[in-house]
């Protein structure tokens, strides 16, 4: 054997960045689940977005309801998207690709950030969606570089955040129709208890609660503050971040420790 | 034949109050071709996930090319390969691709990559086919491939799970030349199980043949044909361990995932 040894931390990043690569190759391979992924999004926006925007149902302070909901559809979408990324590795369990790179010295937690990355990677076109949604509806976007490149970081934490969760539920349950099951039953509450498509301000006291503790929460807040022009954050953009990370770190851990049961 | 290069030491794996694996103790020399032989639910699967340091073993330990299956698992996967049962080459990128994440993943020093890559591509005759996606492979090339990728880093012992499960007969000879080529070539260890007594009897230097997850017979073919007297074929060897129960114990999980593969192999 000619192998090179390195230090394990140089391994792990860029083992980490061998498996986004790839899971990237893929996509390059076959771009069509991009397209179909744009309908969602595009119709909160014009759909939901426009008919609450008319009704002013809503209080949003400054800002108009249009420009309020518009980041908070971008982290639905991140959301829409990574929860169910981990129905790719039951597939690969059961087909044996799991197992190979289980019998491989590839450190697990490089395999499941990586995965999370690409999932990350992946999401950015919703973000080109959103945007494009949102300059025809006249939203008041901050073009700064400086803001620009928070929210491309902030969808990348956010979909290897969701992803990695949804990769922990597919390591337990382990089948693919119950993993749909679990997937359906999580997406909607993480949509509905979070700042998304409401100021938290209108919740009943145990919902906001619970909203507080949603990691979906920050995310809408640092995508927000960073996105719209004029826009202070409730959190503060460290906050948002620190949890991103946080929460992110735990689930990777986690997850590492969980990926080998799909080999078994 | 020379050292051992896997040294299996009353390796027992329980699930619940099931025994899929009792006290197999065996040892395999380097170089050698070793098939392990058993009806449906013997325990073969059980003993190659543990050897590869996919599944912990409830008890006893194994030393693959010197290294413990509990205690230096990394070491164990460094020195090995494996193809498992089902397909584990990734249909939606190309043969190429699929060599390249292997050679990297097992920290081929970079400037070798590519020859080493060409090389088995040349050596499992896929060389015109590597820019292809393999979702577009036949069940023998994706066989071949998955034999070139789980052996780019040249590992002392390689472990394969029914590599011929749902071949045709041309395409199962293929593959084996392949494999037997490369033990020729590098001296590759090669430990595999099969349900084909025809593909154990012409390739392997010894069987092992294991029933109700214990060891049963160990020898070469000729040595236990003559264990039951005289003109007796490994046939009569296997019915005489494994009894008639062809079928026994397998759960249905098993068995989808198995006509799966010999569906999209075939």
């Amino acid at each position: 054997m000619t192998a090179t040894f390195m230090h394990p931390l140089t391994g792990f990043i860029e083992k980490t960045f061998v498996i986004t690569e790839f899971e990237l190759r893929k996509l390059r391979h076959d771009f069509t689940e991009l397209i179909t992924r744009a309908l969602q999004p595009a119709l909160w926006l014009l759909i939901f977005g426009q008919v609450f925007a008319r009704s002013g149902a809503m209080h949003t302070g400054s800002i108009p309801y249009l420009d309020f909901i518009a980041p908070g559809i971008l982290a639905q979408s991140v959301l829409f998207v990574a929860i169910f990324y981990g129905i790719n590795v039951i597939w690969e369990r059961d087909l044996g690709i799991v197992q190979k790179f289980l019998a491989s010295p590839t450190p697990r937690a490089a395999l499941v950030l990586g995965k999370g990355f690409s999932a990350g990677i992946r999401t950015l076109s919703q973000g080109v969606i959103v945007y494009s949604l949102s300059l025809l509806l006249g939203v008041k976007l901050n073009w700064s570089p400086l803001a620009l490149f928070n929210v491309l970081i902030i969808v990348i934490l956010a979909a290897t955040l969701f992803s990695t969760f949804s990769l922990v539920i597919a390591c337990i349950v382990k089948t693919r129709e119950r993993f749909m099951g679990v997937g359906q039953v999580l997406t909607m509450p993480l949509f509905f208890a979070s700042n998304a498509i409401y100021p938290t301000d209108i919740m009943p006291g145990w919902l906001k609660m619970i909203s507080h503790l949603n990691p979906l929460t920050y995310v809408v807040d640092a995508l927000r503050t960073c996105m719209l022009a004029g826009s202070t954050s409730p959190f503060g953009l460290s906050l948002d971040y620190a949890v991103i990370l946080v929460t992110t770190a735990v689930l990777v851990s986690v997850g590492a420790r969980l990926y080998p049961r799909l080999a078994t | 034949m020379g050292d051992v290069v896997l040294e299996i030491e009353n390796l027992t794996r329980r699930f619940g109050a099931f025994a899929a694996v009792e006290a197999l103790t065996l040892s395999v020399n380097a170089g050698e071709v070793f098939g392990l032989l058993g009806s449906n639910g013997a325990g073969k699967t059980t003993t190659i996930k543990m050897l590869t340091t996919l599944l912990p073993p409830t008890s006893g330990d194994a030393l693959v090319a010197g290294f413990s299956i509990i205690t230096q698992a990394i070491g164990v996967r460094r020195a090995i390969g494996y193809v498992p049962q089902g397909i584990s080459v990734d249909g939606s990128l190309t043969g190429y691709e699929n060599l390249l994440i292997f050679a990297k993943l097992y920290d081929l020093p970079h400037r070798e990559q590519q020859a080493r890559i060409a090389e088995a591509l040349d050596f499992m005759n896929l060389t015109a086919d590597a820019k292809r996606l393999v979702g577009e492979y036949s069940g023998g090339m994706v066989r071949r491939l998955e034999i070139a990728q789980s052996t780019l880093h040249r590992p002392k012992v390689l472990f394969l799970d029914e590599p011929t499960v749902g071949l045709d007969p041309i395409a199962r000879d293929a593959v084996w030349k392949h494999l037997i080529d490369m033990r020729a070539n590098y001296g590759t260890t090669l430990f595999f199980t099969t349900h084909y007594l025809e593909e154990a009897e012409s390739h392997c230097d010894r069987i092992a043949i294991m029933h109700l997850g214990k060891l049963d017979a160990l020898g070469t073919c000729k040595e236990l044909e003559a264990s039951l007297g005289p003109r007796h074929t490994l046939n009569d060897v296997f019915v005489h361990y494994a009894g008639s129960a062809l079928d026994f114990g397998n759960n249905f999980r098993a068995v989808s995932a198995e006509r799966a593969t010999a569906q999209r192999l075939g």
